[in-house]
């Protein structure tokens, strides 16, 4: 335990130590290759749900726009594998050729010029992150600065969400309208349809999740975090004591984009399109219903949120395809009523304490910080 | 842009643009209102508020198919009928769903938006289960369709005007029941400071009961108004939610005359847009500019000062 | 896993059944029963989903969200056809079994859910999908694992693929018969478009402008306006008409804002008796939300309507109601999709064979006398040959058929000219 990074306990090491094992060698080899699959698209809004546990569970902050830079990360990967697809070799049946199709179906005799940029790999890869954390940036500075809190926000980045919708299914000769941007077909010459590809994909996947939970857990267990604790907790003493609470807000918003953004680009890989369905209202309010049902104050929780709602969803909708909704609703219900702090809750309420008896565990260490907060949030909750 | 036409012309066409955007004007206020209500005064986000409104426009649609089946000789009248019984339905569950679930979620308001989402995937379902997953169409007596006419070219809508009457009629109605009734100042008490109002008698839980209830009617007499001019289906509720709690947020949740003022500046920026730019445009462009404007200024049009 | 045990098991009976076609006891069976039901292994080389007894296929549409308000008369029709076939002994001796999957309204899950019909269920047949961005979203998936899709809705064109076979038609098989008839029976000069922001109505505006400036004398568009889905305010436009007073409202307006642009259009006194109005999205199943009283007088370009008057037709239409009710209608899409699954078991007769490939080869020119419409062939680009139609809408929801095309249109996804 000595080699272990100091801004993780024990406890800590050995839940990341149980999702890497799932997510690296339970799931490949218990699962199929096409549930396998499944299982790497739910992953991708895991990568959203995570970050909403930093913005929402740490920071206080809700953001109903979610979507809007899952989309961001999603449409710059689907930009970058649409013009590989639209070389000028298959698309020669075009009036245009060398123009994704619905670009030549829309009468556009040239590339628009933000498209230029996702001619080349490097380059998207920076703009899928950078693109989405300036828009952070932008509308975090303009309503964190003007100490817009709570409802006002989430209202305010519901409706960015809606706009961007409609903006994107309006404006269908850029970007592909309501059908979003398909028939991506390889990453750099490398096939990304194949099963042996997904299966990589799938890896290089789970790989970034565990690198973001590592990130957040670092961000969480900073000085910085407490001070986004503590902020939630009372916004004003903070701010009395000499810190700029909207610059704190801003990075915690600008970190949960970027995180979005990633899994953005991972869905568009793994899935093989982008659509503006997963930008709107709906999507993003899903991935909060996520974040909630893992426990808004658990890293992990969130993960297993995702993928405990997902798999609830697909097994529902394959059994009784017309009833689903009953039981998805009746779940968030349940979630907010009966267990505010979700998956996690019910582990640390009733789980962890009969598995702490059965090992007759010595007492935790009282200045366990993620311990602290854990309890400090539940007495908010309450 | 005017070049083709005639000056005449020009007066008719702004007459019209003016009456169609006191139309949706009418139609974002009565939206707004009981969402004004519930979530401006009560400080709970009801994302369910467009369910609410289409089980008003279900129980309009029974009460025609009855009317129809029973009592054709007042078919004429059914709506006023209809009305009411979508008030009463609406409020009704609306105060059984506060008493099952809101009431426990007074200190949580984000809670509140996650648990009223989840009541609307539920009211989706059971619309879709009980009234099939196809659009009703609600018949309207005859004296409600068709229009007016004016001049040669202008030509003033029936069914625009009772939409106008109605908002009019329903919003004084609130007005004097929040600013002059006893009801009201209890609301008004218990938003200002719920323990005081507790502790000088008010019976806080009950207020909260009948408001919530309150404005849930008011969404279902909005549903119920809506079948008029709108589609009746199971999702149809959905597209009202962002409008709706755009135009609460930008009057300024607390005050219900931001909200007026709100309906006011969005539905005329979005009519006169409409008439230069094309529908999908000027939607973006005055869902933007509120936006905007929120950034600059995010306590909206009119604030209340209310002790937190 | 449970796929593995399942391929497993169809792997062993397919062994014992060549087992028993090279052992002398296969000649004791009754040779009729060889006839009518054909060796598992001779029919389906691929490993799909076909026994002894069954062959499945899949249906899928979405059963929730807002799309299940057009997609429920496809379901309905094509479950209709799979009982009707299987009344009849089913597809090569076959009875059809059908595994129904939601898409939710929501493309991503349409694509994971053919995904898992291919690629778990091993489905024969896919019949499924009705608007562009979910057969986009399918398409893929289709392609790679080398399904068959049986796609209901009349769309915008531009695409064929060997694994689609289009029952709808493609727009200027809809579109262009109607704009003749238009200008030549009511002699209209200028037209408005109305349509819904996405791509159906911008590519099939664009194929109605085309024709309209390149291919007629005298006629203009006096205006083109697109509203976003959903969209329920349509009283500036309906101004806009006033003044430009087109002698055609052309409308490609789709679901919910349907219901509202005509109630608004009657309210503010445009009389469709008066007012020649053109829609290419106005279906029987639609006009059960705007109401007959709304839309009367209004002409809708379809290849099909519940009113047809043909032997076909109307045992098509009871056998529809006798199975989902008196009170459903049948709108054009849901005609072509009850054709799916029969085009799918006459191309697999033909074919001898489940095997997609060669169903994909034998689909040109499969013909069907018996199709509600009329008569129907599958062209080389895998869309139909068919008829279009003009439907004056009556007050109770009804349309007249006020012109029939007297040929069979080509389709012509690719039009020359249009692009």
């Amino acid at each position: 335990m000595k080699t272990a990074p100091s801004y993780m306990d024990r406890k800590d090491l050995l839940a990341l130590a149980v999702v890497a094992a799932l997510l690296l060698v339970v799931f490949p080899l218990a699962l199929d290759g096409f549930r396998l699959n499944l299982v790497g698209k739910y992953l991708t809004y895991a990568f959203v749900a995570v970050g909403l546990v930093m913005c929402w569970g740490y920071g206080g902050i809700l953001s109903l726009g979610q979507g809007l830079f899952f989309g961001l990360g999603g449409y710059g990967m689907a930009m970058y594998l649409k013009l590989e697809a639209s070389s000028v070799e298959n698309t020669k049946i075009q009036s245009t050729p060398g123009i994704p199709d619905f670009m030549d179906w829309n009468q556009l005799t040239s590339l628009p010029w933000f498209w230029e940029p996702f001619h080349y790999f490097i380059p998207t890869l920076f703009l899928i992150v950078l693109v989405p954390v300036a828009f952070a940036l932008l509308i975090g500075s303009a309503m964190f600065k003007r100490r817009v809190s709570g409802v006002y926000f989430a209202i305010i980045t519901q409706a960015l969400a809606a706009i961007a919708t409609i903006l994107i299914i309006g404006q269908q000769g850029y970007t592909g309208g309501v059908n979003g941007i398909t028939d991506l077909r390889t990453l750099m010459g490398w096939d990304i349809r194949t099963d042996s590809a997904k299966f990589v994909l799938y890896f290089v996947n789970a790989v970034l999740l565990i690198g973001v939970v590592c990130c957040a857990m670092f961000v969480r267990d900073s000085k910085l975090g407490r001070i986004l604790v503590a902020m939630r907790e009372k916004e004003d003493r903070v701010r009395f004591s000499g810190y700029s609470v909207a610059n704190f807000q801003i990075f915690v918003f600008c970190l949960g984009a970027a995180f979005a953004a990633i899994g953005g680009a991972m869905f568009t890989l793994q899935v093989g399109f982008m659509s503006p369905s997963l930008v709107g209202i709906v999507p993003s309010i899903e991935m909060v219903i996520f974040c909630a049902v893992g426990g808004r104050l658990s890293i992990f929780g969130a993960i297993y949120g995702t993928l405990l709602v997902n798999y609830a969803k697909t097994s529902l909708s394959e059994s009784f395809p017309e009833l689903w909704l009953l039981g998805l609703g009746g779940l968030f219900i349940a979630v907010v009523l009966f267990f505010p702090n979700g998956l996690a809750g019910i582990w640390r309420d009733y789980v962890q304490p009969s598995i702490d008896r059965v090992f007759k565990l010595r007492s935790k260490d009282p200045t366990d910080p993620g311990h602290d907060v854990a309890k400090a949030a539940a007495a908010a909750a309450e | 842009m005017f070049g083709e036409y005639s000056l005449g012309d020009l007066g008719s066409i702004f007459a019209m643009q003016g009456f169609a955007g006191l139309i949706l004007f009418s139609v974002y206020l009565l939206m707004a209102l009981g969402l004004a209500i519930i979530f401006g005064q009560m400080g709970v986000i009801n994302m369910a508020h467009g369910e609410f409104m289409i089980l008003g426009a279900y129980v309009t649609w029974l009460t025609s198919v009855f009317f129809t089946e029973h009592l054709p000789s007042l078919f004429p009248i059914y709506f006023f009928v209809a009305m009411a019984l979508a008030f009463c339905a609406s409020g009704a569950l609306g105060m059984l769903v506060e008493w099952a679930l809101i009431k426990r979620l007074y200190k949580r308001p984000l809670d509140t938006l996650l648990a009223t989402w989840g009541l609307s995937l539920i009211l989706q379902q059971v619309y879709r289960s009980v009234f099939g997953p196809r659009e009703v169409g609600v018949t309207l007596p005859d004296w409600m369709m068709g229009s007016l006419p004016v001049t040669d070219v202008v030509e003033v809508q029936i069914n625009g005007l009772f939409v106008m009457g109605l908002t009019l009629l329903i919003t004084v109605a609130v007005f004097f029941m929040i600013f002059r009734s006893r009801f009201g100042q209890q609301i008004r008490a218990v938003v200002l400071n719920r323990q005081m109002a507790g502790a000088v008698g008010i019976d806080t839980e009950k207020v909260d009961r009948l408001t919530f209830g309150l404005g849930c009617g008011i969404a279902g007499v909005a549903g119920s108004a809506f079948t008029m001019i709108g589609s009746t289906g199971p999702t149809a509720g959905q597209l009202y939610i962002v409008d709706t709690f755009l135009i609460v947020v930008f009057g300024g949740a607390a005050s219900l005359f931001g909200t007026i003022a709100s309906a006011f500046s969005i539905s005329q920026t979005q009519s006169t847009l409409e008439f230069f730019l094309s529908g999908s445009m000027a939607k973006v462009i005055t869902l933007l500019t509120v936006v905007g404007i929120l950034m600059l200024r995010p306590q909206g049009l009119f604030t209340l000062k209310v002790r937190r | 896993m449970a796929e593995h045990d399942e391929a497993g098991h169809s792997r062993l009976r397919r062994q014992i059944l060549m087992g028993m076609a090279a052992a002398p006891l296969a000649g004791l069976l009754p040779k009729t029963a060889f006839a009518q039901a054909p060796a598992t292994s001779a029919v389906n080389t691929t490993g799909l989903a076909v026994t002894d007894t069954e062959v499945t296929v899949g249906i899928l549409h979405s059963a929730t969200g807002t799309m299940a308000i057009s997609e429920t008369g496809s379901i309905q029709a094509e479950k209709l056809a799979i009982e009707q076939i299987n009344a009849m002994g089913g597809v090569l001796g076959r009875k059809i079994k059908f595994i129904q999957e939601d898409g939710a309204s929501d493309w991503p899950t349409f694509a994971e859910k053919a995904k898992k019909l291919l690629v778990q269920d091993k489905v024969a047949a896919i019949m499924g999908c009705w608007t562009s961005a979910s057969r986009k979203a399918v398409l893929p998936v289709i392609e790679q694992y080398n399904g068959m899709l049986y796609y209901p809705t009349f769309y915008e064109g531009l695409e064929q693929s060997k694994n689609v076979i289009y029952t709808g038609q493609e727009a200027t098989q809809q579109i262009l018969e109607s704009l003749n008839w238009v200008v030549k029976e009511k002699g209209a000069k200028t037209f408005y478009f109305i349509g819904s922001d996405y791509i159906w109505p911008r590519t099939s505006n664009k194929i109605a402008r085309k024709h309209i400036e390149n291919f007629m004398k005298g006629t203009k568009v006096v205006g083109e306006e697109y509203f976003p889905l959903g969209h329920t305010q349509f009283n500036s436009v309906i101004n806009k008409l006033k003044l430009t007073k087109p002698d055609v409202i052309f409308t490609d307006v789709v679901g919910g804002s349907n219901v509202a642009f005509y109630k608004q259009l009657k309210a503010a006194g445009i009389n469709l008796d008066k007012q020649i109005l053109m829609t290419i999205s106005v279906t029987e199943d639609e006009i059960d939300g705007i109401g007959g009283e709304n839309i009367a007088g209004a002409y809708s370009c379809m290849k099909y309507f519940q009113s047809l008057d043909n032997p076909n037709n109307k045992e098509f239409v009871a056998a529809f109601k006798k199975m989902w009710g008196e009170k459903t209608v049948i709108g054009d899409v849901t005609q072509a999709a009850y054709l799916g699954p029969w085009l799918w078991k006459m191309t697999v007769e033909k074919a001898g064979s489940f095997d997609v490939d060669k169903i994909a080869a034998a689909s040109d020119g499969i013909e069907f006398t018996k199709a509600p419409e009329g008569y129907v062939k599958i062209h080389a680009n895998h869309h139909l040959w068919s008829k279009t139609r003009v439907g004056l809408a009556q007050k109770d929801g009804q349309f007249k058929v006020v012109y029939e095309s007297p040929d069979l249109i080509e389709p012509n996804p690719f039009p020359k000219g249009y692009q």
